[in-house]
């Protein structure tokens, strides 16, 4: 990926300078193509809860969970750096924050879930200047140091059922906004209903979150994250203010990772320190859903994220076994295929869904 | 003499963390690799002294050692065969190798193991206890545990400082490129680095197994307890390293005294602590 910041063309041609022959462009027609096939499929998705079943549309929350989660680690880890493998944190937070809203003050669980990414963010504000002091791989097991700190706080704290864990009350999820509406255009029970809701709410959240790390890592600001990655002294050296992007990605990425985390319990319902926290759950796949499909692209954790569907489709029923393979795959896609499967596809055939390199063209008009 | 009490527990559970880490900065220090999945490595390797011990019946001393040199040729054929492979600029395929390195051995030993809880059987010696003073007496096992880790890292000492290999080592952990210039291969040397790290691994193994029980979820927060006594003790030192390990022992007894509950939270705060007020550890090398 290019690092470099080349001036903009009405840049140039604002100080005096002839049209350049050079320009900045990301867009191939292939992703042209691909951005109107978007457009479509997301009022199909939006349109789902009315012909799928129930089963089907659980899954999908946890697909569109699970690649939300993935994207935020993409943007975080691979673009960044910032490689954490604690994660878990800011789901675990984000859990906690929405059921202590929920049970303690009766807050409306929709209004909950952006409470919770509330207070990931703000944890995450004040772990930053504290993770920033461990450089690279020490970085790695230090957030998973404090993952599992907090994991350990918030079994002490006994009004959300310490270490044992709690459920949400019917009761409290029977008001929530939307509920009633979706049950009275499908003709659901209020619990089918409520999966309808969460699922409109994984959907927007997923487009939303992949919308905007795909807007961030193609502007300037994105450049100057990469930049900071690759060479931290240098990116400085020509201005790009790299501690403060860092620390905004930092923040912003935990925000984002709590409000899944809240979504999440949402609609599990039922809450315990070892589950929200977990690292398997909610680092492990993660990880393996971007390595598989491909680190630094917009496509691989879509990819990636539809593998780790089809394995647990079929392996799931056998648990330790079902791991073993996934740990197995990612180790092998790591040696061998080092971009994932849709990085090296991307590579050897040229194809671009979502860019995101830029690259200099020569304008048509100025070729002899 | 309760505070007494728990500030020898700590300081011997210390010997034990110290060992964990040890094998930890070993490869940290000289190929800048953070292996995750060193925790569910020295839970593998107690599994695999329990089980020379059980199937093959041999004495825990004699499977041990035995277990030493399978776990340096491990180690050594997991760098060249696999590690190696991504080695680089870019730290993330390691870390993530090393990761899914982890997961793997965790579900690995689940499927051959079980969940159960075991424990390394160490005879009579288990039960023996030395009286330091009037009042004050301390278990056998957990001594020789501190004491190994004290030798463990004088030995390493002296090879780092006074053998060929040491030098090596070192000129390949500071500049690897003109410490090939040199005529050392640097592939062997990390190869090395690697089996040496697997095999101290071994050691740890063992002091910890006859002291607790040990199933194959634990590696990860064996891995947390050797980084923070390696962060505690400050980077590039390994007498710094065993200080660390003993300052998170003694963080986990003291607050395990006050709530059993806070045990395990309280080295992860003093960790936190440490890290706020000296960033560079308590021992800090003064090069590098």
């Amino acid at each position: 990926m290019t690092t470099i910041l080349p001036e903009r063309s009405d840049q140039r041609a604002a100080m005096g300078h002839k049209q350049p022959r050079w320009r900045v462009q990301s867009a191939t027609r292939l992703s042209r193509i691909a951005g109107i096939a978007a457009a479509v499929a997301v009022p199909l998705l939006f349109a789902m809860p009315a012909w799928v079943s129930r089963n089907l549309l659980q899954d999908l929350i946890f697909v569109f969970t699970m690649l939300a989660l993935a994207q935020l680690w993409n943007v975080l880890a691979g673009w960044g750096g910032l490689i954490s493998v604690g994660q878990q944190a800011f789901v675990g937070l984000g859990a906690y924050a929405l059921f202590a809203a929920v049970t303690l003050s009766g807050l409306d669980p929709l209004l909950a879930v952006l409470l919770a990414g509330v207070a990931a963010a703000a944890v995450a504000a004040l772990l930053g200047p504290l993770m920033f002091r461990l450089e690279g791989p020490y970085f790695a097991i230090g957030s998973w140091v404090v993952a599992e700190a907090l994991r350990l706080l918030c079994a002490q704290f006994k009004p959300l059922g310490g270490g044992t864990g709690m459920s949400l009350s019917g009761a409290a999820l029977a008001n929530m906004t939307g509920t009633k509406w979706a049950a009275a255009l499908f003709g659901l029970r209020p619990a089918a209903a409520r999966d309808v809701v969460v699922y409109w709410m994984a959907l927007v959240l997923v487009l939303g979150i992949t919308t905007a790390i795909y807007v961030f890592v193609r502007s300037r600001l994105g450049l100057g994250l990469a930049a900071s990655r690759d060479n931290n002294a240098a990116a400085r050296s020509v201005g790009v203010r790299t501690d403060r992007i860092r620390y905004g990605l930092w923040v912003i990425v935990a925000f984002a990772t709590g409000l899944v985390g809240g979504l999440v319990y949402l609609q599990k319902a039922r809450i315990s320190p070892d589950a929200a926290f977990s690292v398997v759950d909610w680092t492990a796949y993660v990880l393996f859903v971007v390595v598989i499909g491909g680190v630094r692209t917009i496509e691989g954790p879509i990819l990636g994220v539809l593998v780790l569907w089809a394995l647990q489709f079929n392996l799931a029923g056998y648990g330790s076994l079902y791991l073993l393979i996934l740990g197995l795959l990612a180790i092998a896609v790591m040696l061998f295929l080092r971009r994932g499967l849709w990085g090296s596809a991307a590579a050897r055939w040229e194809i671009q869904l979502f860019p995101v390199r830029q690259r200099l063209v020569r304008r048509k008009s100025e070729e002899p | 003499m309760g505070g007494l009490d728990s500030i020898v527990e700590g300081v011997l559970l210390g010997g034990v963390y110290a060992l964990f880490a040890v094998g930890l900065s070993l490869i940290f220090g000289i190929m800048r690799l953070v292996n995750l999945a060193h925790g569910d490595i020295i839970v593998f390797a107690a599994f695999l002294i329990l089980t020379a011990t059980l199937a093959l019946g041999l004495s825990l001393g004699v499977a041990t050692l035995l277990t030493m040199v399978i776990m340096f040729v491990i180690g050594f054929a997991l760098q060249r065969l696999v590690l190696e492979r991504v080695l680089g600029d870019d730290i993330l395929p390691p870390l993530l190798v090393t990761f899914g390195l982890s997961i793997v051995l965790q579900n690995g030993l689940l499927l051959g193991y079980g969940a159960d809880s075991r424990r390394l059987q160490a005879g009579a010696f288990e039960q023996v206890s030395v009286p330091l003073a009037p009042g004050l007496s301390v278990g056998l096992a957990p001594l020789i545990a501190l004491i190994t880790a004290v030798v463990v890292v004088a030995l390493l000492q002296l090879l780092f400082y006074r053998t060929a290999l040491g030098r090596a080592f070192r000129a390949t952990a500071d500049n690897p490129e003109i410490a090939q210039l040199m005529g050392i291969d640097q592939r062997n040397i990390y190869a090395l680095a690697v089996g040496l790290s697997l095999a101290v691994s071994t050691i740890a193994a063992v002091t910890f197994g006859i002291r607790s029980n040990f199933d194959p979820s634990i590696g990860p927060a064996r891995l947390l307890y050797a980084f923070e006594a390696v962060i505690i003790g400050g980077l590039g030192s390994l007498w710094g390293t065993l200080a660390g390990g003993i300052v998170l022992g003694l963080a986990q007894t003291i607050g395990g005294r006050i709530d059993p509950e806070w045990q395990i939270l309280s080295g992860h705060l003093a960790f936190l602590v440490v890290l706020m007020v000296r960033p560079r550890g308590l021992f800090p090398a003064r090069r590098r």
